[in-house]
């Protein structure tokens, strides 16, 4: 017993009646008058000079209001992690002189109507000279590669003079010298979406003191601001954020992307204007969570304890860094999973290719890393006849153990998931694998 | 041709918080004349339940009931900073700076109670009702309704309170990677339960069985939400998602929800979930957050499950009909 009388009790969701009857407000049921609507033209290639721009038929479109280049931003680059001291600054707001991944966008059409801004769109003539690109994370790396970024000038993110982020715990080498057994195996995933109910986007409505009312689905308000801030060179009170009602975000509404180019489209036009992502942009456009490429080698003896583990990690970032070096980071930090492995060595790669930017997303840095670390388990159980569930148990972490970032594990309690798991399914643990516990060495 | 059953595990952990930290958010809370607490914040609520967990711990410290909190929040005009709903950091941190915003809330409600009632404040105890009573003396008490308009009208005091939390920001040591990256760790272990259809490649997920531990569960039925919800993600995740399924190839991006499949209420596994409790120092209420970790360890469990059922390893996600038949053929040397 707590003693609590509101923690702990299953009160209702506050939004659930809301939602299931569809009275819950979000940010596409205010219909201010004048709204405007902005699309955008986006490349068709992955990796282009941009010779010329033609928007002439576009402009003629009836309803379009004006079309919007990187010259009418104020500052065109993002500004994601300048505010915690990441840099570079590496993405324009609007494509200038280079396009590098398709479906980057290059104008934005301000229109009457939806229907008039996608026509606009697609009336805008773009002339491309081609530029090699690369889509694989090892061929980026290889001397010679084209390079995507030259903001970043390498296909890498550079942390503090380093190609990649480095855990170096023990020695990896001397334990793979006097193991039992050594294991590599290699795990791969592709791009995945975030496929909120509600596709990422925001209505911008000009103030009649000047400032600007910004209804978002962002997941980070006062972090959309500041950005928005940044790009448009305005003061920070200039802006309002409006928000706190999202229909699923899943790590896909922390990039600040829609609230910049429609707040300069307000201001010029001096008219609320409406960006939202239709769900081709949701899914092909909007960064998705990295594809990620891992090689897990490892050090074991013949009782099952893993003595060292050698990770490399490829996170494949896209045309830009978004928030793929922070995730990198926390990738690096969650290396060699829930164990005590006394000799740990990663290289955790931030790679820019060809493609959509990945961004943050659910378990950012983790998900992937779960996958191949208890596949990795499970291959060395299997080679080694042992039962999966005691060769985790041998080899879990406790509290006071040092991890390998060398910060004091406290609060575990994987042995004892491990064993209620077991009991939900009848899965037997010998006394000595019951009789575990987290807490005590 | 058959459907060969198999059962996988995996176990994880997941670092809660803004990693290396640096990530404050701030909580106001203040009494109306009705006697509602209004907590103000710029937090944003997913649809995870954010508004209703801060709510619960805005109540528990008050020691009023739940319906006597409101929460205002998401606007920056009105509402404290916020760094934003990322990072299994929101109950944690927003939970954490409410908390203390409705300490010290409560501190002035029951001094501005001990002079409408004459007592000492110390004498005085909530019991989540809504009156604040002398201890030991229950008929001498006052409805936070009657205290708050004493307040306003009569004592000219605010019932009101400032909360913040932040971890300090961790640098890493770019040599070794030395850092402090987390607030807590939560942990998992997943046993999948799937079928393989061996002449079709399709992988079935029959059952999963989730055992979490995540500190103190401050909403359990939110939590097994988030538990069940999250295994649902994982399940699509493993067998069914990738918005460039032939990557590197940039091809056959899907468009729409008629070629990204996701599993509908026909794939869905039964679901047996237990939750574990084992309360962190440093969170709110001893809570250590559930936003993400559940849609990690479903994929290895089932990528498990899948090599119990049928000996295919499956190495590259998603596990999809193809690549395992394509496997299932070169284990039989049939390709």
């Amino acid at each position: 017993m707590t003693g609590y009388k509101v923690i702990g009790s299953a009160v209702q969701r506050s939004d659930a009646l809301g939602h299931v009857t569809g009275r819950t407000e979000f940010f596409e049921d205010l219909n201010p008058p004048g709204l405007l609507h902005l699309k955008m033209a986006r490349s068709e290639r992955h990796h282009a000079r941009l010779a010329g721009i033609d928007t002439s038929e576009a402009e003629k479109t009836k309803g379009v209001v004006r079309i919007l280049t990187a010259d009418d931003i104020p500052n065109n680059l993002f500004t994601p992690l300048k505010l915690i001291g990441v840099e570079p600054d590496d993405e324009p707001i609007l494509a200038e002189g280079t396009v590098r991944y398709r479906g980057e966008p290059i104008c934005a059409v301000i229109a009457e109507t939806e229907a008039a801004a996608y026509e606009g769109a697609a009336k805008v003539v773009v002339d491309y000279e081609d530029l090699p690109a690369v889509f694989d994370v090892e061929e980026a790396l290889r001397e010679g590669a084209p390079i995507v970024n030259e903001h970043q000038r390498t296909n890498f993110f550079t942390y503090e003079g380093h190609h990649c982020r480095r855990i170096r715990f023990g020695d990896v080498e001397q334990a793979f010298a006097q193991a039992d057994h050594v294991f590599e195996w290699r795990y791969q995933s592709a791009p995945i979406e975030h496929a909120p109910t509600e596709t990422t986007g925001c209505i911008v409505v000009p103030q009649a003191d000047g400032r600007l009312r910004i209804h978002s689905d962002t997941q980070a308000c006062f972090f959309t601001l500041d950005n928005t801030a940044l790009i448009l060179g305005t003061p920070f009170n200039k802006l309002r954020i409006v928000g706190g009602t999202v229909g699923g975000g899943f790590g896909g509404k922390v990039d600040v992307v829609v609230e910049p180019v429609s707040c300069v489209a307000a201001m010029l036009t001096g008219r609320p204007v409406k960006f939202v992502y239709n769900r081709r942009e949701e899914m092909q456009v909007s960064s998705p969570r990295a594809a990620e490429r891992i090689i897990i080698k490892d050090a074991v003896m013949s009782g099952g304890r893993i003595t060292g583990r050698q990770v490399t990690l490829y996170v494949d970032s896209g045309a830009y860094a978004r928030h793929s070096p922070y995730g990198t980071t926390k990738a690096a930090a969650h290396l060699p999973g829930p164990y005590a492995i006394p000799n740990v060595w990663a290289d955790c790669h931030c790679v820019f290719t060809n493609r959509t930017p990945s961004s943050a997303m659910r378990g950012f840095g983790v998900t992937i890393a779960d996958f191949a670390l208890e596949s990795q388990m499970d291959r060395i159980a299997r080679a080694l006849d042992m039962d999966p569930l005691q060769l985790r148990l041998i080899n879990a972490y406790r509290d006071g153990d040092l991890t390998a970032h060398r910060k004091p594990a406290e609060g575990t309690a994987l042995i004892e998931v491990i064993q209620k798991a077991a009991e939900m399914v009848g899965h037997d643990l010998p006394a000595e694998f019951q009789e575990m516990s987290s807490w005590q060495s | 041709m058959a459907k060969l059953k198999g059962r996988g595990y995996a176990s994880v952990n997941y670092p809660t918080g803004m990693n290396l930290g640096g990530d404050p958010s701030q909580a106001l809370i203040h009494s109306t004349t009705t006697g509602t607490f209004v907590v103000s914040l710029s937090s944003v609520d997913l649809g995870q339940g954010l508004k209703t967990v801060v709510a619960q711990c805005a109540a528990e410290v008050l020691g009023l009931p739940f319906e006597n909190i409101l929460i205002d929040t998401a606007d920056t005009d009105t509402g404290p900073h916020c760094m934003g709903t990322f990072a299994s950091r929101g109950t944690h941190r927003v939970g954490n700076a409410v908390i203390m915003a409705a300490a010290e809330a409560r501190e002035v409600m029951l001094a501005v109670a001990a002079d409408e009632l004459e007592v000492d404040p110390g004498d005085l105890e909530t019991d989540g009702t809504g009156f604040i009573a002398v201890k030991g003396a229950e008929e001498k008490r006052i409805h936070i309704t009657d205290l708050a308009l004493a307040a306003h009208f009569k004592h000219g005091r605010t019932i009101s309170g400032r909360g913040i939390f932040l971890k300090e920001q961790s640098t890493v040591v770019p040599e070794t990677g030395e850092m402090d990256p987390d607030s807590c760790q939560a942990h998992a272990c997943t046993v999948a339960v799937v079928e393989v259809d061996d002449e079709t490649g399709v992988v079935e997920v029959l059952e999963m069985h989730n055992a979490y531990e995540i500190g103190r569960a401050l909403n359990p039925a939110m939590v097994t939400q988030q538990v069940e919800g999250g295994a649902w993600m994982g399940m699509s995740h493993a067998l069914f998602e990738a918005t460039e399924p032939y990557y590197p190839a940039r091809d056959h991006g899907p468009a729409d929800f008629t070629e990204y499949l996701m599993p509908g209420p026909a794939d869905i596994a039964r679901q047996y979930s237990v939750i574990l409790e084992r309360p962190a120092d440093n969170g709110p209420f001893g809570a250590k957050g559930i936003g993400e970790m559940t849609a990690n360890a479903p994929i290895p469990a089932i990528a498990n499950a899948i090599f119990d059922a049928c000996g295919v390893r499956v190495e590259t996600m998603p596990f999809t009909p193809e690549r395992v038949l394509r496997d299932l053929d070169a284990l039989k040397g049939t390709t």
